[in-house]
């Protein structure tokens, strides 16, 4: 089983690099569906069946909610105002965090003596990309992505934590309702206020 | 009957009913009515305890069950229900001067119900999860139709979602283990993420830099509304967590750094205030300033008295900004809040700039009125600590003091022989008129609110003793 929570761990990375550095929205929709997969498989490791399956399908639905809220606005036409704005950049930077996980995954698993390596190294990995995500853009899609990222890699470290019910409901709540919020961030300036 | 279901369940409902009535004076009433009668039955009818009213006996459980989890309201939380929910009246019933009712009620009452579920749930932990979905509901609140979302709404919606995960996790770490020497290391790098999280949920100095862009971009009522609540459940959610745990309590380095945070908001908040050419933004680092108030009340090393202190400012602070973003919002209805803009509009509108400076000067710790007590209070016992806390303190106040004299100067200069002519509606007159006599009242008269305030502290099981 190891070598597939490695793989999901890898895949994070790998998702969570190319949201920070892709500019088609489509394309980052998928990419955060990938990666709510992996999140759902390194999860398993400590919920059941039936909870992780439903951190899946929130993280799914969220998806779906931005996506459908994408359909309907024009094409973005104007360029990331954020600095810095090349994917070179953004690599290099993606590596340092990269880096940094690889050296403190040993610190951080000390606290959680049920979590291994690979689930450490995965939830630290979506935390620091998502960091990093949101300090590079104040655009609203950009940034519900930034925290939904860094709040599955949070859930990734909880769920070794705690199994209660209350909670993995309430954050699937919160999940959902950052992705609603985001949906209202894009479309708030074409919406017409009630007489 | 459970005290969730009365207190929680009922305003989020309402709430949602709410949102979907199309008259905006009607949305008004109700929800006025809906948080005094809420007000009521928590003065009225304590938890777990039985009440005659009339032939029938009423008894308000104080739990509930929710998947294997508890929200409770015991009678320990009577005040603060009763005190949460009259402010939650006196901010819904000025949206009749304000506008934006249809907005800032049936949101502001989700807001309300989320955050006395962050009061209620058991382990008090996950009182980071609720607080972070009332930030949720506030993106709309804040937000009207038509507006494009500014870096202020965006920052204060990143920065207060990653307070929850870090507050829980730190939490987590920390239910865990008992102060033991083998967990100092654990306890310290704990702490350190427990720090970084009610930085961000406070916005604590160098963190607040959302809440002036905010106070710009926003409704400044809606502004006003959500930065009285905000930070004082914060406040009492980080009071739990000193609560909870010895080391936390018993440790002097928390009170310094409490003390050190406090004065730093209060000095940058106090000396930025005198300087911005925007009343909105003056009013941002007035509250920015409150927060450190409220830091430096709960670092004094006399629990009971820094606690008293801290709640005691509550009702001065909610009525202060009341009637200062309502002042704010009858000037917007003429002019952008700049002073450039705003000069000689005080002629125009002689209620609103008076409401605006004298809220100012209530938030400064002005003679007669409401925060005096408490702050003369509070530099009192910080002069008895620190004596260089207490004239970082004074410098903070003359901050606070020279921005309202510098909002007067530009409302009253006008041409010369231009006229006073009030053309304020009556609702406003009437509305601010009540908001300032209730700043001289509570300036006036302390005592009469002091028995509601020395219970307070008992709602922390080690701290309130």
């Amino acid at each position: 089983m190891d070598y597939l929570q490695w793989t999901a761990s890898i895949l994070l990375a790998v998702t969570s690099v190319g949201l920070l550095v892709s500019r088609d929205w489509r394309f980052s929709l998928g990419l955060l569906a990938g990666q709510y997969f992996c999140a759902f498989w390194l999860i398993l490791t400590s919920w059941p069946l039936t909870m992780s399956a439903a951190k899946l399908v929130t993280g799914w639905m969220a998806v779906a909610a931005l996506a459908m809220t994408q359909i309907g606005l024009p094409e973005e036409t104007q360029p990331e105002t954020s600095w810095p704005q090349g994917r070179l950049f953004r690599l290099f930077a993606a590596s340092l965090v990269l880096i940094a996980t690889v050296q403190v995954t040993h610190d951080v698993q000390l606290w959680l003596p049920n979590a291994g390596p690979q689930i450490v190294w995965g939830a630290l990995v979506l935390i620091g990309m998502g960091l990093l995500h949101l300090g590079i853009t104040v655009q609203p899609m950009r940034v519900i992505m930034g925290l939904l990222t860094t709040l599955a890699g949070f859930e990734i470290l909880f769920a070794t934590l705690d199994t209660s019910i209350l909670v993995a409901g309430l954050l699937s709540a919160i999940t959902l309702g950052l992705a609603l919020t985001g949906s209202y961030l894009l479309t708030v300036n074409t919406l017409e206020e009630a007489e | 009957m459970n005290a969730p279901v009365v207190w929680i369940a009922f305003p989020a409902v309402l709430g949602l009913i709410l949102l979907f009535l199309p008259w905006e004076r009607w949305v008004t009433y109700i929800g006025t009515v809906a948080m005094l009668i809420l007000a009521a039955i928590a003065f009225w009818i304590p938890t777990d305890t039985a009440q005659l009213i009339g032939p029938f006996s009423v008894r308000i459980d104080s739990t509930l069950s929710l998947f294997g989890r508890q929200m409770s309201l015991t009678p320990a939380d009577q005040i603060v229900l009763i005190l949460i929910f009259m402010i939650g009246a006196f901010w819904f019933f000025g949206t009749l001067a304000a506008d934006g009712a249809r907005r800032i009620v049936p949101l502001g009452m989700i807001v309300i119900a989320l955050l006395v579920a962050s009061l209620a749930v058991q382990p008090f932990l996950y009182a980071a999860l609720f607080i972070e979905m009332a930030v949720l509901v506030t993106v709309p609140l804040l937000l009207k139709p038509r507006q494009t979302p500014g870096r202020g709404l965006i920052r204060f919606l990143v920065y207060q979602t990653l307070a929850m995960p870090f507050i829980l996790f730190a939490g987590f770490l920390l239910s865990g283990i008992t102060a033991g020497p083998a967990d100092i290391d654990l306890i310290v790098q704990a702490a350190g993420l427990l720090g970084l999280g009610f930085a961000f949920l406070l916005a604590v100095f160098p963190l607040y830099t959302w809440i002036p862009l905010l106070a710009e971009e926003a409704h400044p009522y809606a502004f006003g509304f959500i930065m009285t609540l905000f930070p004082t459940f914060s406040l009492i959610f980080g009071l739990n967590f000193i609560d909870r745990y010895s080391w936390l309590r018993d440790s002097a380095t928390l009170l310094q750094a409490l003390r050190l945070t406090g004065l730093l908001m209060i000095v940058t908040g106090g000396v930025w205030a005198a300087f911005q050419r925007s009343l909105s933004r003056t009013l941002a680092y007035a509250i920015i300033a409150e927060t450190g108030v409220s830091l430096l009340a709960v670092s004094l090393p006399d629990r009971q008295t820094g606690l008293q202190i801290m709640f005691f400012l509550l009702i001065p602070r909610a009525l202060a900004l009341g009637v200062w973003t309502l002042s704010l919002s009858i000037f917007q209805l003429d002019a952008p809040l700049r002073y450039e803009t705003l000069q000689g509009l005080g002629r125009k509108y002689p209620l609103a700039a008076a409401g605006l400076v004298l809220s100012n000067l209530t938030l400064a710790g002005m003679p007669l009125l409401a925060s005096f007590p408490a702050r003369q209070a509070l530099w009192e016992k910080l002069a008895a600590t620190s004596f260089s806390s207490a004239l970082w303190f004074a410098l903070a106040t003359f901050g606070l003091w020279f921005a309202a004299i510098r909002s007067l100067t530009v409302l009253v200069m006008s041409k010369e022989h231009a006229p006073w002519k009030s053309v304020e509606l009556n609702e406003q007159r009437v509305l601010v008129g009540l908001g300032l006599l209730g700043l001289f009242l509570f300036g006036l008269f302390p005592q009469w609110a002091q028995p509601l305030f020395a219970s307070l502290p008992a709602m922390f099981q080690h701290l309130g003793k």
